[in-house]
């Protein structure tokens, strides 16, 4: 089987956010970028294991610059065969599916994984969009994925349960907590990574629908107001007639 | 400006349904369409919130991301929609990008605000999981936006919805459902307003008793830290944070969590925090509105019975 997996990076879940040149530009200095986790961690290593059990393999495709290169280099520690990077700035969701898809369209993939959502956009976009261009069904938030053949079991999160579907291959799925275990790359991992191909290819003309303008901190909080622990009805009090969330 | 709301509707209209209708609203007129087995009373309470027209597609009966995003295509070719609103939840994660796609609009993925400026149509929306906001422009005449629930508040605006079925041919579903594990009647945490949290502080599984009895006084949805659903003491929809459910709750109470930033970040969005740790250096106390320095074993219950006193004095 062939699996692609999408991957970009973000920065490290304890990242402090800044913003330069009048709040329009995140601020990279001193931040460490990792492969976004929900990618990394459920995305790719359920493919890996997918292809020990079944054969096959794992190619990662990333829409970015030569900045990317360190976290592509780690997915393929982990265990990918080879990468590709469509080099281009991924300006927005649309113009980064479009060239997924754009990729992925003769290459006869029998899954394409993202993760459920990047940590840093929050979009939880990118599959959706590849499986409209594609044509390919979607399965969303899936937290359990097995194999049979020709097709595939998951098990997805819906409003109010989790919900057992099956489909047939090529589809898209988003990768949610639950699927595979995080995998620490080991040293021969990392060792033959700097010699796994990554083609880096030109991107194809897409003009942008959405651009980020400008970004905010939220307002910081005023101040904690301690309660004294013996004295709930205290709190009560306070939730009621001072906040007014009871 | 015409509007088209898609929604999932079951015996009521939830408050994430009220506000995708009052976000339509603000924009302008709104047909609002939904699918399966709906009773019409239900349906005509839209017009509570000031929806004039609703589609029902009544030859859909499962949840299918692509059948359902060609039924919103087919409805906004029909109607000449330029606005499409749904709320940013596990549907309109699946559904809203697709349709976007196929429309080639411009996506905005869990809008916080109104436009803060339509002549270049812009809105607020969370990133960095919270950490931060971004304003985030549309430049295609077809706009998409799936707003976070919670984020504004439902406004009655009554006027007279009229019903008029939608079965379109939309072809074979390729997705087939096998079975629904259903997670109980509950709130679902994203749409919770009040939400009763607990960590490591606990100390094992069997001490969720005190967490759960609060929830059930307060009608409050429970969640958890990382930590608390990686051991398996807890289910992992439950565990909030960045990489777990961001939530936006009036109220959030934490009981026996530091505070880490990757949990903060999952929370920063509640109204009032109410923060319960043994350890003053605790860092959620900084982020937090209500702080109590006390064992959660003693001030959970305490809590649950000041609650009780209040409710039953209403």
């Amino acid at each position: 089987m062939k699996i692609l997996v999408c991957i970009s990076k973000v920065p490290d879940t304890t990242s402090k956010i800044n913003f330069v040149d009048d709040n329009s530009k995140f601020d990279e200095n001193g931040v460490q970028y990792i492969v976004n986790p929900y990618d990394e961690w459920y995305a790719l290593v359920r493919s890996l294991e997918l292809v020990e059990s079944n054969g096959g393999t794992v190619t990662t495709i990333t829409v970015g610059n030569s900045s990317d290169d360190p976290t592509i280099r780690k997915a393929l520690a982990i265990g990918a065969n080879d990468a590709v990077r469509i080099n281009a700035e991924p300006t927005d969701p649309y113009f980064v599916a479009k060239q997924i898809a754009n990729y992925a369209e003769n290459e006869n993939y029998d899954i394409i994984m993202t993760g459920k959502e990047t940590i840093d956009y929050n979009g939880s976009q990118i599959g959706s969009m590849v499986s409209a261009i594609l044509d390919m069904p979607f399965v969303s938030l899936a937290s359990k994925l097995d194999v049979e053949g020709s097709k595939a079991v998951l098990e997805r999160d819906v409003q109010g349960g989790l919900e057992v579907v099956e489909v047939d291959f090529p589809f898209v799925l988003s990768a949610s907590k639950g699927m595979a275990e995080q995998r620490i790359p080991n040293m021969r991992g990392i060792m033959a990574a700097r010699t796994k191909p990554l083609k880096v290819i030109e991107p194809v003309d897409q003009k942008v629908l959405t651009s980020v303008i400008k970004f905010e901190l939220p307002n910081p909080k005023t101040g904690c107001k301690y309660v004294d622990p013996e004295n709930m009805d205290e709190l009560v009090e306070l939730l009621h007639n001072e906040s007014k969330v009871i | 400006m015409s509007v088209l709301v898609f929604v999932e509707i079951k015996d009521k209209l939830s408050k994430a349904v009220q506000e995708a209708i009052t976000y339509g609203k603000s924009l302008g007129k709104v047909t609002l369409l939904t699918y399966g087995d709906v009773s019409d009373s239900v349906l005509l309470e839209t017009g509570n919130f000031g929806v004039e027209h609703v589609l029902i597609c009544k030859s859909i009966s499962e949840r299918n991301e692509q059948l359902l995003s060609q039924l919103i295509v087919n409805a906004v070719k029909k109607y000449n929609c330029e606005y499409i609103i749904l709320s940013q939840d596990q549907t309109g994660k699946a559904v809203a990008p697709r349709v976007a796609a196929n429309l080639e609009a411009g996506h905005i993925s869990g809008a916080i605000s109104f436009p803060e400026n339509t002549d270049e149509f812009t809105v607020k929306t969370n990133v960095f999981s919270g950490k931060a906001i971004a304003f985030v422009s549309v430049h295609t005449p077809i706009k998409v936006i799936s707003i976070l629930p919670n984020s504004i508040t439902p406004k009655e605006n009554k006027t007279t919805a009229s019903i008029t079925e939608f079965n379109e041919d939309l072809g074979e579903a390729r997705i087939k459902v096998k079975e629904l594990k259903p997670l109980g009647d509950g709130i679902p945490l994203p749409e919770a307003e009040l939400v009763v949290s607990a960590g490591r502080g606990l100390k094992g599984p069997e001490n969720w008793g005190i967490v759960e009895e609060l929830a059930n006084s307060l009608g409050a949805t429970t969640a958890c830290s990382r930590p608390v659903a990686d051991i398996g003491w807890r289910p992992h929809h439950e565990h909030v944070g960045q990489t777990g459910v961001a939530i936006r709750p009036n109220l959030y109470i934490a009981a026996g969590i530091s505070g880490a930033i990757q949990h903060l970040a999952g929370v920063n969005g509640s109204k009032v925090i109410v923060v319960i740790n043994t350890d003053p250096e605790a860092p959620f106390f900084k982020a937090a509105d209500y702080g109590i320095i006390g064992d959660a074993f003693e001030v959970l219950p305490r809590l649950t019975s000041a609650i009780n006193n209040f409710k039953s004095s209403q």
